[in-house]
């Protein structure tokens, strides 16, 4: 029940503050901070009270609920938590709260409507990491996709209709070849079984092989991998990142591209395990290249925001590596890897979306000298570049550490390249503190530092980052239990 | 006949005595009122008489009509699509000020032609129907009487009185080799060897695809869409096509013509040909009515897909999308009709730009429609397309369900070139023109219709469960 709830809360407020928001935008902007913050702190406690709690409904199931929804076609209307999804969909909020807090300065227009399609992309990513329906998912999924458009082609920068449309497109195109190959596989199965049906525990038993399991194995990752976004679907990425709004690129940097790893670890590979491994060779090389590449260009960007953009090309590349490599560490490892690039590069691009407010340019080569300036966005910064570099003591760390040490088991060579682009982060991150921060004020800025409201969200941020890197302990013995349900489902 | 076929008859009978009703009416008194509300008397009594016809169904009346679930199914579908229409077309011309009994009438005898269409089992009943709503269509395209509706009505006559002929001639050459009209006794099973047999249907189903508007048999569409008044574009873009495409299915599924290889590959030919051209077309469209004409297209194409998935996947699947993109449609054009003023129609998407800050509802409705045509998710233009894909899928039409991918991903950007439009910041200095009211009816109907995509698309059980009852 809780799980619909959490959901029912997003979709309602959406309209409620859409309502609300026509008379007072402040009265928008709390309710969504209070709901959200609701929301997270129901996560929160159910997260507590069975963070010790193993096993649930004989697997790893922690909350379940299944409902008819369209029986004539064995649709059911069916969410389930793991402590796989649990991790991510606490994200979801603490992100949310996040996205809600940075446009409160910057989204003067139409605030009751920008909050709408805030909540609504909430609930169609919190109803993509519990969805276990193949159909409903396949409905979350396209739910991200409409709000997420408005958000960048309404209250987005200057290209923002050609971003968002181009966004739209990449997405909306591949995710057909998703529905095509759910539906090849609800037809295969109910061939098969005799009951036709979209539940993913009966379609886990679908005898694939073959030339046929390999196709829909590609229509199921070619929709995630350009989620991810993998190179080459990347294209769409940088531009959506750069012309949304503040709030918008956080959402799309910390959560639209976790669904695209969530889709792999938790569909791909369980539903199609040989195929997946045939293919495996293919994702390691094209993860090395989305790693290296996506660093190599980082570098070169002189827009803040396109600059941060590129570097989740590279952080992503280490999630795709790591779920192909199919062991607990590799796992472990990219979930971890989601869930602090989730926080440091929402955190970056917040600050990206802060600077551009108080100093009108995203042009690194404009900026510089703002240390002195503006002390406290320097040490936050420099705190989650260093995080989003894998500093030891960070959750960045951890999770690049035990991808690595996971893929090593399966190939290490795609560990070892893998590993430069540790290196590459290095040099990418230095710059972006380099540029902006250090040397000589040539533009003469004199902004105001982050203020308390920013202060507090970020702070919030910077204790979760750390937390994260110095213990734990407890993400994993949440996330291990559904970790190795799904590993052993597909041992068989 | 008998009561009982009487029983059967009597939405199509309510339709035919309000349209004389209709004519006395005006006879008598003239009036603004009067004709609008007969019509809607005569829809909902068509529409309240459809259980009362099922409960004999299925019933042959005559050896002409077929009154089945299926038949009244979309006999409903169609009477709603009229009664929309007919919403529309009064405040529409309320604005115009101008008296329009005639335009009730002719309206009436289209909805009873398209019924009697998708009732037919029988080529002189097919004729006919046919016939009645072509002879109605061409006065109501050209209703305006100025100079593009003049054209688009006059293009639409020869085009359309050339392919009846050819239809004709189709149904003459099926007679001479089987003997009968009936299609319950017309088999192709046992006339495929026959040249003049195949021939003959290769020629009914021109004739057909032409009031389909599918490619290459489309060339009337976007002029006649864009000179006929909104309302009536609105119902040749829905009834007339829904009522001949339902008469497809039955023809070709009675016939079992789908089991020839080569009536398969002509109607695989037509579906992929419309999807491709439809869609590309579009793109390059400034003119709503234009757009929403090659995306007509492309949907009829969309809607084969699932018929040569053979009987049991093609009815309730191609049966729902019907219904989706009825819905759709009918909102898209009603915007454009609300939004029409004395003097003309908007039609450029430069006259919708900003729509959402000035009529948030209105740029609602229409959003909500373009998401639907396209297939996006609470909206049940995604349930339809899903229905659709699932037909293509199950029956392994792996080249046209390809080709529905692409294309749906094709026709995404212009559906969102409108929609950019309407969301674009308006510009400060611009001084609002005032805001004319939207009429009632059609702010009824729009809000009816915005509702029926969204808990269609949200809970498709509702609609699924009476169309699964209703396969012939």
């Amino acid at each position: 029940m809780i799980l619909v709830i959490l959901i029912a809360v997003l979709f309602a407020g959406g309209f409620l503050v859409w309502g609300v928001g026509r008379r007072s935008p402040l009265g928008a902007r709390w309710i969504s901070l209070l709901l959200l913050s609701f929301n997270l702190a129901v996560t929160a406690v159910f997260w507590v009270q069975n963070h010790d709690r193993t096993s649930f409904f004989g697997g790893a199931w922690l909350a379940d609920i299944s409902w008819d929804w369209i029986p004539s076609l064995g649709i059911r209307f069916h969410l389930a938590l793991d402590g796989f999804s649990l991790p991510l969909v606490a994200l979801t909020f603490l992100l949310g709260i996040m996205a809600v807090v940075c446009s409160w300065n910057e989204i003067r227009e139409r605030v009751g409507f920008f909050h709408f399609n805030l909540l609504f992309v909430l609930a169609g990513v919190t109803g993509v990491f519990v969805a276990l329906d193949l159909f409903l998912f396949y409905f979350f999924w396209e739910v991200m996709l409409v709000p997420m458009y408005f958000l960048i082609g309404i209250w987005g920068h200057e290209r923002r209709n050609y971003a968002a449309m181009k966004f739209f497109i990449f997405t909306q195109a591949a995710s057909l070849f998703l529905l095509i190959a759910i539906l090849a596989l609800y037809f295969i199965n109910g061939r098969y079984s005799g009951l036709y049906t979209f539940e993913y525990f009966s379609l886990l038993q679908t005898p694939v092989a073959g030339p046929t399991a390999m196709l829909l194995m590609l229509g199921f990752f070619i929709s995630f991998a350009v989620k991810l976004p993998m190179v080459p679907f990347h294209t769409w990425l940088p531009d959506a990142h750069t012309e949304a709004p503040t709030a918008g690129s956080v959402i799309l940097a910390g959560l639209l591209l976790k669904t695209g790893g969530y889709g792999i670890i938790r569909f791909v590979i369980p539903l199609f395990p040989e195929a997946a491994k045939e293919f495996a060779p293919v994702a390691f090389a094209l993860a090395v290249v989305g790693i290296i590449y996506g660093a190599v260009i980082a570098f070169s960007q002189t827009d803040l925001k396109r600059l941060v953009a590129y570097t989740s090309i590279s952080h992503l590349g280490f999630v795709l590596m790591g779920a192909f490599a199919w062991n607990e560490m590799a796992l472990q490892g990219s979930l971890m890897q989601m869930l602090c690039h989730g926080i440091s590069t929402g955190a970056l691009f917040m600050l990206a979306g802060s600077l551009q407010e108080r100093i009108h340019t995203r042009d690194t080569s404009r900026m510089g000298g703002l240390w002195s300036v503006m002390p406290r966005m320097g040490g936050v910064a420099m705190l989650f570049v260093m995080a989003s570099l894998g500093l030891p003591g960070l959750g960045n760390f951890i999770g690049e550490f035990l991808v690595l040490m996971g893929v090593f088991q399966t190939s290490p060579v795609t560990s070892i390249l893998g590993t430069a682009g540790l290196i590459f982060a290095t040099i990418y991150s230095l710059a972006i503190i380099q540029r902006a921060f250090h040397g000589e004020n040539s533009g003469r800025w004199h902004p105001g530092d982050l203020t308390v409201r920013e202060m507090s969200i970020l702070g919030v941020m910077i204790v979760v980052i750390i937390w994260l890197g110095l213990y734990p302990q407890p993400v994993f013995g949440t996330v291990l239990p559904a970790l190795q349900q799904l590993i052993a489902s597909t041992a068989g | 006949m008998t009561g009982t076929d009487f029983l059967a008859l009597s939405p199509m009978i309510a339709l035919g005595l309000a349209s004389v009703a209709v004519l006395l009416q005006s006879a008598v008194a003239r009036s603004r009122q009067a004709p609008f509300l007969l019509t809607l008397a005569g829809a909902i009594a068509a529409f309240a008489l459809i259980p009362a016809a099922s409960s004999v169904a299925p019933h042959q009346a005559t050896s002409l009509i077929i009154v089945d679930h299926f038949s009244l199914f979309i006999t409903g579908l169609l009477v709603a699509g009229g009664f929309a229409v007919a919403l529309l077309a009064y405040g529409y011309f309320e604005r115009r000020s101008e008296d329009k009994e005639e335009f009730y009438v002719l309206l009436l005898a289209a909805t009873f032609g398209s019924v009697l269409l998708v009732s037919s089992n029988h080529f002189i009943s097919f004729f006919l129907g046919l016939e009645v709503l072509n002879v109605s269509l061409y006065i109501l395209i050209a209703y305006l009487g100025e100079r593009k509706p003049l054209e688009a009505g006059l293009k639409y006559f020869v085009l359309a009185s050339a392919s009846t002929a050819f239809l004709v001639f189709g149904m003459a050459l099926v007679y001479a080799e089987t003997g009968t009209m009936e299609f319950s006794r017309i088999s192709f099973a046992t006339g495929a060897d026959s040249a003049i047999f195949v021939t003959g249907f290769a020629l009914v189903l021109g004739g057909l695809a032409f009031k389909l508007a599918l490619v290459p048999f489309h060339m009337w569409t976007p002029d006649v869409y864009q000179g006929a008044p909104a309302p009536v574009t609105a119902f040749v873009a829905t009834v007339s096509k829904g009522a001949v495409f339902a008469l497809l299915l039955r023809f070709f599924i009675e016939t079992d013509a789908l089991s020839n290889p080569s009536m398969l590959l002509l109607i695989s030919i037509l579906s992929a040909a419309s999807m491709i051209a439809g869609n590309i077309l579009a793109l390059m469209q400034n003119n709503i009515k234009r757009l929403l004409a090659y995306s007509s297209i492309a949907h009829l194409g969309y809607l084969l897909v699932a018929f040569v998935a053979g009987r049991d996947l093609a009815v309730p699947a191609a049966t729902f999308y019907l219904v989706a993109y009825f819905i759709s449609i009918l909102a898209a054009f009603g915007v454009v009709s609300v939004l029409s003023t004395a003097g003309k129609e908007p039609e450029t998407l430069e006259e919708y730009r900003s729509l959402f800050w000035s009529r948030p509802w209105t740029a609602l409705v229409l959003s909500a429609s373009l998401f639907s045509l396209a297939g996006i998710p609470l909206t049940v233009g995604f349930i339809g397309k899903f229905f659709l894909l699932a037909a293509g899928v199950g029956s392994a039409r792996w080249f046209l369900v390809l080709v529905l991918v692409l294309t749906s991903a094709i026709s995404i950007y212009y559906y969102l070139r409108v929609i950019v439009a309407l969301y674009s910041t308006p510009p400060e200095e611009r001084v609002r023109p005032a805001r004319q009211i939207i009429p009632w009816t059609g702010g009824i109907i729009l809000a009816g219709l915005l509702v029926a995509m969204i808990w269609f698309g949200v809970y498709p059980s509702s609609i699924m469960n009476i169309i699964r009852s209703a396969i012939f």
